[in-house]
């Protein structure tokens, strides 16, 4: 069981405000950023973990036991780079995810760790004029609630909704006790895992009597303009908006010419702010994601003047040059006003249905 | 684009509630989950925005009905595509759906019934599920009929939700109670009257409240007569709408228009809604003969399809994911083609195709894709007793392998290309996530599969597809190679992965073209156009790529040249061997080479991983790592005492210095014996490191200095292969894989064993060196020993140079096949370099000129070239 840290207080306001004056910026990819560390087998294993039995190269979550200070030095990077957001290195620390490398217990203490290494980074230069904030991730793990593995039994689902709630329940309460100011939903490509995701942390609000803002972000897979799990991005938005998100965004999967569109569906019917953190680009054939920095600043400069935005970041391929090309990228300009909360009853199946 | 259209009035589609359709309900205790799920399509088609879901029947098991009912419909984007209504009287029931449906449904409904406090706790729950919710008006004291209490017992639950919950008022729809009229009850003659009232004083009073209600119990007593059931609605609807009600549960495929009605009929009607007259009853009830017809609506003609010729229908129903008709299709199909297996090549394949482009297009979606194959596989199947029947030559049926790569956990992709696979009749043996490369050799070897496909998902894995295609090459295999997954990709493939193989490569990119693809590769027929058309393909994919690639990668190989690996040769004394020339070993001691054995390649072989020895006390797989190293050792006794396997080794040491990118080997007198050719690195590099090769670690022939290089070749697979077959032919598998994997391990511990053997004695520059196994197995002593077809010297023909230098066949028996590999199999063979600063590398591509150069100091053609040196070009 992890030693139990100090629940942040609720921001809600101060963050509503900040948004309010201006664009805030998130930071950008952490696994580019580890590759480039060139870590093998024996760096992920250290000390701790030199004998587990498992193939763990790759499992950059466990970074953040076993070297801490990699981690923590790309959160001071990206901190150093303008964000005012970071987020916890814990995109994988699920049981379900963890289980790949046999590691499924060790989620809880993964997120913990990971948050706390956040509030490290972020104490050290956050400054009253510039405060910043550690956004504690939960990402959508490796199996689908909506999608059958077995396509002669598409009835069949290899993960319930009760056990990815459990899962996510603990990791939320890890990421609040290490230190996040903001609970971080992203990557979704099913949205009934989203929808778990959501469940586990307003039960685990109540447990610990204490609320955080919620960010969500979805992501569209491909051309067709939807998530994996078939919805468009309204219907999308339709289904998670109940639980009153400080924003709703979109991230991963498209470079950011490919997901201005749906940028725009959004900022045109969010009732909160507006997040995306895209990719540097699409990736080429080699798997590389090769949008430069100047090349990304000038779309969020576009979309920031245009107003679709509240905060915006990188994802895949991005790193603190991006960031700090976005920063003066969204510098000056007005950031998008939340529409008014509309008296609309917002359903959805894979589409919105709005009455 | 946003849904601007705000639906005025919803029509929720009631068919799919076992309380109120027989037909569903019968379909649902039969467990024909098919034909219900039609049920719920045609009702989409016919107008339905929402459909309503109720399992309540006694006979059922509810939840799991519920369960399944939803699962199996979010797999069909015709029905999904709508919101879903849960529909039950038991929260258990609705529980178990709001955790099945990624959408935002309704639930309906809930009520004050069994008093405030379950109320509260239920509405807390459906909001954190993110559902909107239908409350009936209903409290303790029973259900509201009159439009007083309605509004009474819907205020009261407003409130609470929207004081004590926070629940969004939007998201309330009330249901203020829709009964029976023209009962014959006096009473009951209001209630329509009161409902519609209720509407107005909610919808004035509770704002953004919704209103919704069971539309068919207001007609209950003209059951049978479905004209004039359907003239109540209409009419029913047509005031409820105008005073505010929002949506109702209807059988939208029966709704009629207001103004179609008769207007004696309607008259009668609206005299009975809106309790206009006290004989109301009475003369509706006289009219009602009139209009019975037979009782039967005739369902709403959504199938103009069925009319098209039998190919377009095939592919109607595949890109819909329709089995309804399949069969009878398929019967069709295969009467007008001469041979059953046509159908499947033809016009089943062309719908698959079809489904494959739009995929790629993003115009379908993934659970319709899986929905296609299942189409597919229905055909299929009823064509195989016909093909078998023909006993025809070229079944497109196969064994594939699919396996996603070493680091990589990410299956979902494969896993679907497995099942579109299986449903085309294909064998699919799946190993799994983060295969190792040897057992996917190893599989397909054993279980003699047809077609191995790799998947992965992450960036490493492209290069471990690259690793598995050249040890596919280099372990001699020639079944053709699948290649998918999210970073992979046409050009990469072309490019990367094929020129490391010589047999079929192909990328697929998505599962529904794997279909076609794996059919086209074991069809004898199509198998070589298709693959003419591939090779043209990869030629334009791999010409572009180099069009791009070319400027940016490349140093000239004159730059390369300048900017070699420099050796200090003025302040360098090259060590002389203590004994030069040529050495034999034989019957080497399996006791001392067991000493030398690098443990942790052996576990992995048994799918053990983890560090030796640590591994053995490991508290998961110790116990079984623990006994397949305790057979080991067992077998090796044995290897001791009988002798059965033989290790040898050759190896000598030679005087030679280098020029350029040879190295000139010296005999007795000085004369040159021969001369080893080498590669050099031309890739641009960082940090200015310099490109290597080989022959920069011994010392130039213009230095005057004596240097020396040595030759080795060991093997410990002598009586391997018999024992092995002797395992085998006792069905013993375990030994038979076991004797191998020791002959590989004692191979290598030779290598190793030897190596020492010459940095200490026979060449004796390291004549002090006291590494403990473990060091040698990190390799940290002075010099190394690259092996010829390995990337720090890739080209396979100087091996040839090894054995005509240490004439290794004669003594002692190892030989090259044709394609310079080793026999036995356990066997190392490389070249010592002694230099301080000799390191391995890999020599990577290099262009025309030096492959030029190369060829003419070996005197290749250009043919030869190209085969020998392609994987470099």
């Amino acid at each position: 069981m992890i030693s139990k840290g100090t629940i942040r207080p609720n921001q809600t306001e101060l963050l509503t405000k900040l948004l309010k004056d201006k664009t805030l910026i998130l930071d950008g990819a952490m696994g580019t950023m580890i590759q480039q560390c060139g870590l093998e087998e024996e760096d992920y294993r250290g000390t701790r973990f030199a004998d587990w039995p498992t193939s763990i190269k790759g499992n950059n979550d466990l970074l953040v036991l076993t070297q801490p200070d990699i981690i923590k030095n790309i959160h001071l990077q990206y901190l150093k780079a303008g964000a005012d957001i970071i987020e916890t290195n814990s995109f994988n620390a699920t049981k379900t995810s963890m289980s790949d490398y046999e590691m499924q217990s060790l989620a809880e203490e993964i997120n913990f760790e990971a948050a706390k290494l956040a509030r490290e980074a972020c104490d050290e230069i956050s400054t009253p004029d510039k405060p910043r904030f550690v956004a504690g991730v939960l990402g959508p793990t490796s199996k689908t609630l909506s999608i059958s593995p077995d396509v002669n039994d598409p009835g069949f689902r290899n993960i319930t909704f009760d056990e990815l709630v459990e899962d996510y329940v603990s990791a939320t309460l890890a990421l609040m006790h290490g230190g996040s100011d903001i609970i971080l939903v992203e990557t979704i490509f099913d949205t009934l895992n989203a929808k778990a995701a959501l469940f586990a942390i307003e039960e685990a609000f109540e447990q610990a009597g204490q609320r955080l803002p919620i960010m969500i972000s979805g992501t569209i897979t491909d051309a067709s303009g939807r998530t994996l799990s078939g919805q468009t991005t309204e219907a999308f938005y339709n289904s998670i908006c109940h639980v009153n998100p400080i924003s709703v965004g979109l991230n991963c999967a498209l470079g950011p010419d490919q997901l201005r569109q749906y940028v725009d569906t959004l900022s045109s019917i969010c009732e909160c702010f507006v997040s995306v953190h895209p990719n540097a680009g699409l990736p080429n054939e080699f798997g590389e994601y090769d949008l430069e920095a100047d090349e990304m600043a000038e779309h969020i400069a576009e979309w920031s003047s245009s107003q679709l935005i509240n905060i915006v970041g990188g994802c895949c391929g991005t790193t603190p040059e991006h960031i700090t090309a976005m920063v003066n990228a969204v510098e000056g300009n007005t950031p998008r006003t939340p529409k008014e909360k509309s008296s609309l009853m917002r359903l959805s199946g894979l589409e919105a249905f709005n009455l | 684009m946003t849904t601007k259209l705000v639906s005025r009035f919803v029509n929720v589609g009631e068919r799919t509630n076992v309380t109120g359709s027989a037909m569903f309900k019968r379909l649902i205790l039969e467990g024909d989950y098919e034909t219900a799920l039609d049920v719920a399509r045609q009702q989409v088609e016919n107008g339905a925005q929402v459909i309503d879901i109720n399992m309540d029947e006694a006979m059922l098991d509810s939840v799991a009905a519920m369960k399944k009912f939803c699962n199996l419909i979010a797999s069909e984007p015709d029905i999904s595509r709508v919101p879903i209504m849960l529909d039950s009287s038991k929260w258990e029931v609705i529980e178990a759906g709001l955790k099945c449906v990624q959408g935002k449904a309704i639930v309906n409904s809930i009520s004050m019934k069994e008093g405030e406090e379950p109320f509260l706790e239920y509405a807390k729950k459906i909001k954190r599920y993110g559902a909107a919710v239908v409350v009936m008006a209903f409290d303790q004291d029973g259900q509201a009929e009159t439009r007083e209490e309605k509004f009474r017992i819907c205020k009261r639950a407003y409130e609470l939700l929207v004081e004590e919950v926070d629940f969004p008022p939007q998201d309330i729809i009330f249901d203020p109670n829709i009964f029976a009229v023209a009962t014959g009850i006096e009473e009951h003659n209001n209630y329509a009257v009161a409902f519609i009232d209720a509407i107005k004083d909610i919808k004035k009073y509770l704002p953004h409240a919704k209103i919704s209600g069971g539309l068919s119990n207001v007609s209950f007593s003209f059951r049978g007569n479905n004209p004039v059931r359907e003239a109540m609605h209409s009419v029913f609807l047509y005031y409820a709408i105008q005073a505010g009600m929002d949506m109702a549960i209807v059988n939208a495929g029966q709704l009629g228009v207001y103004d179609d009605i008769p207007l004696e009929l309607r008259d009668a009607v609206e005299d009975v809604i809106l309790n206009r007259r006290d004989d109301a009853t009475e003369r509706l009830l006289d009219l009602a003969p009139k209009y019975r017809g037979d009782g039967i609506a005739v369902e709403a003609e959504t199938q103009e399809w069925r009319g098209w010729e039998v190919t377009k229908r095939l592919e109607y129903a595949l890109i819909k994911g329709i089995t309804q008709f399949i069969e009878e299709d398929t019967e069709q199909a295969r009467l007008h083609f001469d041979r059953p297996l046509q159908v499947i090549e033809g016009p089943l394949m062309d719908g698959m195709n079809v489904v494959g482009d739009l995929f790629g297009e993003g115009k379908m979606f993934l659970p319709q894709v899986v929905k296609s194959a299942r189409v597919m596989k229905q055909a299929v199947a009823y064509l195989n007793p016909y093909i078998e029947e023909e006993k025809e030559e070229g079944s497109t049926n196969g064994k594939i392998l699919m396996a996603t790569v070493k680091g990589d956990v990410h299956d979902i992709g494969k896993n679907i290309v497995g099942v579109v696979l299986q449903c085309n009749n294909y064998e699919v043996i799946d190993l799994g996530v983060m295969v190792p490369c040897q057992k996917i050799i190893d599989t397909a070897i054993a279980e003699k599969v047809d077609i191995i496909g790799l998947s992965g998902l992450i960036t490493p894995s492209l290069d471990e597809m690259v690793y598995v295609a050249k040890e596919l090459t280099r372990q001699g295999l020639d079944l053709p190679l699948l290649i998918g997954g999210a970073t992979t990709s046409k050009a990469h493939t072309a490019v990367k992965i094929d020129e490391h193989y010589q047999h079929p490569v192909v990328y697929v990119p998505n599962a529904s073209r794997s279909v076609s693809v794996v059919s086209n590769l074991l069809s004898k027929e199509l198998r070589a156009p298709f693959l003419q058309q591939l090779e043209k393909d990869y030629e334009r994919v791999v010409v572009q790529h180099h069009r791009k690639r070319d400027n940016t990668q490349y140093i000239s190989f004159e730059q390369a040249r300048a900017n070699k690996f420099k050796v200090d040769w003025d302040n360098y004394q090259p060590p002389k061997p203590k004994k030069l020339g040529i050495h034999e070993w034989h019957d080497i001691s399996m006791k001392t080479l067991r000493e030398y054995i690098d443990w942790t390649p052996y576990f992995l072989t048994w799918q053990l991983s983890g560090k030796y020895p640590a591994i053995l006390k490991h508290e998961v797989v110790g116990e079984q790592a623990q006994k397949v190293f305790d057979d080991a050792n067992e077998m090796l006794d044995r290897f001791e005492k009988t002798g059965e396997l033989k290790a040898k080794a050759v190896f000598g040491l030679f005087p030679a210095n280098s020029i350029d990118e040879s190295i000139e080997v010296y005999g007795n007198n000085n004369d040159t014996t021969l001369v080893l050719h080498q590669l050099r690195q031309q890739l641009k590099t960082r940090n200015s490191s310099p490109n290597y090769c080989l022959t920069d670690f011994v010392a130039p022939k213009e230095t005057g200095l004596d240097d020396y290089i040595g030759a080795f070749a060991v093997t410990a697979g002598f009586g391997a292969d018999e024992l092995a077959e002797q395992f085998l032919a006792q069905h013993d598998d375990y030994n038979n894989i076991m004797v191998k994997a020791i002959a590989d391990r004692l191979a290598e511990a030779l290598a190793e064993y030897l190596h020492q053997q010459v940095r200490k004695e026979y060449w004796g520059y390291a004549a002090d060196e006291t590494l403990p196994n473990d060091d040698l197995i990190r390799e940290k002593y002075q010099g190394i020993r690259p092996a010829p077809g390995y990337p720090a010297c890739p080209e396979h023909t100087e091996k040839a140079k090894l054995w005509q230098l240490l004439d290794v066949e004669n003594r002692i028996g190892m030989n090259l096949t044709e394609s310079y590999a080793m026999w036995p199999g356990a066997s190392v063979s490389g070249w010592y370099f002694s230099h301080p600063d000799s390191k391995y590398f890999a020599v990577s591509k290099i262009d025309k000129v030096q492959a030029q150069r190369y060829a003419d100091l070996k005197g290749w053609d250009e043919r030869t070239m190209e085969l020998w040196l392609g994987p470099n070009l």
